[in-house]
């Protein structure tokens, strides 16, 4: 485990992941709650992001609708926390154990009957767009009218309730997408992930080689959605409410897909670089678009489409990759080579 | 020497094309067996049902006392055949150890152990300098290479190569010639090979197998099956006479 | 219910799920084509939509009369899209053309957000309210003439790929790309133009649409995802698929409504599609192989 964990890291590496994690963590302390909020949002595309690379940079299986895990992890936790009375990290439980099984039945029906590629994409959005209109109609969970958490002034911060300030919220968050970056850096350098690459890159070829190709797509698709359902649970207790067109919208997938292909896709720090770049982009689009006074509904979205446009189309692979190379981080293809190798 | 490897009255139809029409042989423990015939002859066809990609309309396939025919690809590979594929298909991005590493998983869970393992394997492969590149950046008889490198990873009983020598020059297939022929004699590792090559078969194969149109036109020592009249008749006298 | 409830909900459900499916026919050409996923399909259908608006509220231009020229706008925005933006991107892989055609259609839905606000328009012609009555069913005037137009282009579309000779092209690079550069056909352009042939569908499809609903900015992904199942359900590559799809999906959302509630009825339809990739995923007329 540790092996996997740490092995390889380049010391500046180390040196640059240190550096950025004190900044984060002080950074409470000197920048305004304005812009605790940004970070907050910005942690949580960052560790939903990752948690969707594993299904896609990792094994291939392109995945439209990440919204409907988000949604059932939110929904979950919240219903137990309004209903019940449990506590969102049980909650988290039970939002991890849905989302699961709903992820083992899509990932069966697909993979069972050989559906692929474009197929599988829509499968996904299908199941999500399923789910959307059917918490519309649930009327113990809010329907379409919403569900609402208890919101009061918080003086403390109550962390096994998740009641409380925005500062809570950004820590946990902060420690979310740092948990995020070590489970799937030991994802990708295990034998699952050596197994998940040959899949992505050739599903026969990866057969032929005893791999069991269903069971890993499996993995990928359950893991993958555990661990988004957990960044639903920490939206519906920062967001306090819930609406099914609002959760489960095709747009939430996008922008949580967004962030690994503009940062690098199939790479470990991508997701997090992509979540950074396109939140401060559309955050200070904002700003810059009232300065102008161009705040007719819409402007930012047309520019935030424009630059999509640009960097699929000037950086196909992401921002990552040619950064990571240039500072000598970019993960050697020969990784995991014995250190009492002799030339 | 027991059989390794026993086809009985093997049959697949394609559409109503019989592709492989009641093929039987058998592969010693320890032989190096070639499937030779022109092209469309159904050899790959062969490989493919013994393989697991596609399961037979008939017939049996035994491999170490067990039978195998209908099981899935991932399964037969673990029961310790391994395969290459005609037209060679590495892993595009992963680099050449990684193809490498991806074999040697399946003995090795180990990531540290299976390195060492596709270190071993790329040296005796000649791919060894190479191991940090990316497999899309390789030469075609290096793709081979890395293909045979690959399937030998998974530790196989029996290898099944799939015209590892086209496309490669005469030296090229001399050195892959020496591989096979060292990996055989060293591990007694079993080795089916379908080949145009005819240099290749005659230099390392045993006994060699002749299809066409689907059928065992004959089996024997390679020197003797090269100048039985059917076997001239179906190939018109050209490849085989060189 | 009485019967003819059923009947009538059944009949304008068909002559709906036509419409549906010349939109739905558009994204089958390009993907049985270009292999593109237009994740902009609805949008363009929306833009139809607006023109259609506009040309009746300040011109009274009648929607089915637009139809043609609508068609050839959006055939001529569909050749310069291809020709310009997404042809670089045939060889990219499949989320990199999905990025690329959810920017375009994020940008098209915010300009149309921009230049026509967020409330709904719609047209109200004069035969609007207009019934035939047929052995006592009842059968809408807008869904009959839109249902039939829908049929007429389908038509010339099918004959244009079966007779003429750049229909003819472009199956050829449908069916083997590589065999198509060989004989020395002018794949980019084909391509292009088969974008185009697929806009326009598009095209026709909104502004008959537009009699029949109204238009919000926001319709766009409902319908992208609503031509996806209906391609997926009848067969993609299959042009009477399509068309079988629409007619479903149509009859499936019209029951829906009836039965149940209409804001569930999208929901059925998912559940076709999920049936369908089940247990026939290359769709009800689609090849055999995959």
């Amino acid at each position: 485990m540790k092996k996997l964990l740490i092995d390889g890291v380049p010391g500046h590496g180390w040196l640059m992941l240190a550096v950025t994690t004190a900044l984060l963590l002080a950074a409470p302390l000197f920048v305004n709650d304005y812009l605790i909020t940004v970070l907050i949002l910005i942690f949580y595309f960052a560790y939903a992001g990752q948690a969707w690379n594993i299904m896609m940079g990792f094994a291939g299986q392109l995945s439209l609708g990440h919204a409907l895990y988000v949604g059932l992890g939110a929904y979950a936790a919240a219903g137990l926390y309004v209903h019940f009375g449990v506590g969102p990290w049980i909650g988290m439980g039970a939002a991890i154990i849905i989302s699961g099984v709903v992820a083992v039945i899509l990932g069966y029906l697909a993979f069972r009957f050989g559906v692929g590629g474009v197929y599988f994409a829509i499968l996904t959005i299908a199941f999500a767009e399923f789910a959307r209109i059917g918490f519309d109609h649930i009327k113990f969970l809010g329907a379409s009218s919403g569900l609402f958490l208890p919101v009061k002034q918080y003086v403390s911060n109550d962390l096994w309730s998740l009641r409380g300030k925005p500062v809570m919220f950004y820590y946990l968050m902060l420690v979310l997408m740092l948990v995020a970056l070590g489970i799937c850096r030991m994802l990708l350098r295990s034998r699952l992930g050596y197994y998940w690459r040959a899949i992505r890159e050739d599903e026969q070829a990866a057969q032929s080689l005893g791999i069991d190709v269903f069971r890993c797509k499996m993995y990928a698709v359950v893991i993958s959605a555990a661990m988004t359902s957990v960044a639903g649970v920490f939206f519906a207790f920062y967001y306090n409410n819930l609406f099914p067109e609002q959760v489960f919208h095709i747009s939430r997938s996008i922008e949580i897909i967004l962030g690994p292909i503009i940062g690098g896709i199939g790479t470990l720090v991508g997701p997090i670089v992509g979540a950074f770049v396109l939140t401060i982009f559309s955050e200070g689009m904002t700003e810059l678009l009232e300065v102008f006074k161009l705040t007719s509904p819409g402007a930012k979205q047309v520019f935030y489409g424009i630059a999509l446009l640009v960097v699929i189309l000037l950086m196909p692979h992401g921002i990552w990759p040619p950064i990571a190379r240039a500072l000598g981080l970019a993960e050697k293809s020969g990784e995991g080579k014995p250190t009492d190798e002799k030339p | 020497m027991s059989a390794l490897l026993e086809i009985k009255g093997l049959s697949k139809n394609f559409r109503g094309l019989k592709a492989v029409q009641n093929v039987s042989f058998d592969v010693t423990q320890g032989e190096i067996y070639a499937v030779i015939g022109p092209n469309g002859a159904g050899k790959t066809t062969l490989f493919n049902m013994i393989a697991g990609a596609y399961a037979p309309n008939d017939g049996t396939i035994i491999f170490a006392g067990e039978r195998i025919e209908g099981l899935p690809p991932d399964a037969v590979c673990r029961r310790g055949i391994g395969r290459t594929f005609q037209i060679v298909r590495p892993f595009p991005a992963l680099s050449v150890h990684d193809n490498v590493m991806v074999g040697a998983l399946l003995r090795e869970p180990d990531t540290s152990r299976a390195s060492v393992r596709a270190h071993e394997i790329l040296r005796l492969l000649g791919l060894h300098d190479k191991r940090d590149m990316i497999a899309s950046s390789l030469t075609l008889p290096d793709r081979k290479r890395l293909e045979v490198a690959r399937a030998l990873a998974t530790d196989p009983k029996l290898l099944l190569l799939d015209e590892v020598m086209a496309g490669l020059r005469p030296t090229e297939t001399d050195v892959m010639v020496d591989i096979l022929r060292d990996l055989n004699r060293t591990s007694g590792l079993t080795i089916v090979l379908i080949e145009h090559v005819m240099r290749a078969v005659m230099a390392l194969a045993g006994r060699v197998l002749v299809l066409h149109h689907g059928e065992a036109i004959a089996q024997g020592e390679p020197a003797a099956v090269v100048r039985d009249p059917a076997v001239i008749k179906s190939y018109l006298g050209t490849e085989v006479v060189g | 219910m009485p019967l003819e409830t059923y009947i009538n909900v059944i009949i304008g459900g068909v002559l709906t799920g036509l419409v549906y499916g010349l939109m739905a026919l558009g994204l089958s050409i390009i993907f049985g084509v270009v292999r593109i996923v237009n994740f902009a399909h609805g949008e363009m259908m929306t833009i139809a939509m607006y023109v259609a608006v506009v040309a009746f509220s300040q011109f009274h231009l009648d929607p089915l009369l637009m139809m043609v020229p609508i068609a050839a706008a959006l055939f001529a925005l569909g050749y310069v899209m291809q020709a310009g933006l997404i042809n670089p991107f045939i060889n990219r892989p499949e989320h990199s053309q999905f990025i690329l055609l959810v920017a375009v259609a994020l940008i098209m839905v915010n300009l149309l957000l921009i230049i026509f606000g967020p409330d709904a328009q719609s047209v109200q012609t004069s035969y609007s309210l207009d019934s035939y009555e047929i052995a006592g069913v009842i059968i809408d005037a807008t869904k009959a003439y839109t249902g039939a137009a829908a049929v007429v282009l389908s038509a010339a579309l099918f004959a244009f790929f079966q007779m003429s000779r750049t229909g003819q092209s472009i199956r050829a690079c449908a069916d083997n790309y590589t065999g198509a550069l060989v004989v020395g056909l002018n794949v980019k352009h084909l391509y292009a133009l088969t974008f185009g042939i697929g806009a326009a569908c598009v095209g026709a499809a909104g502004s008959m649409l537009v009699l029949l609903i109204d238009v919000t900015p926001a319709l766009g992904p409902g319908y992208t995802l609503l031509a996806f199942i209906i391609v997926i359900t009848g067969g993609l590559g299959s042009m009477p698929g399509a068309l079988l799809g629409g007619v479903l999906i149509g009859v499936t959302e019209a029951m829906a409504g009836l039965l149940f509630t209409p804001s569930a009825k999208s929901m059925f339809s998912f559940a076709l599609l999920v049936i369908v990739l089940l247990f026939r995923p290359q769709g009800i007329l689609g090849k055999a192989t995959r």
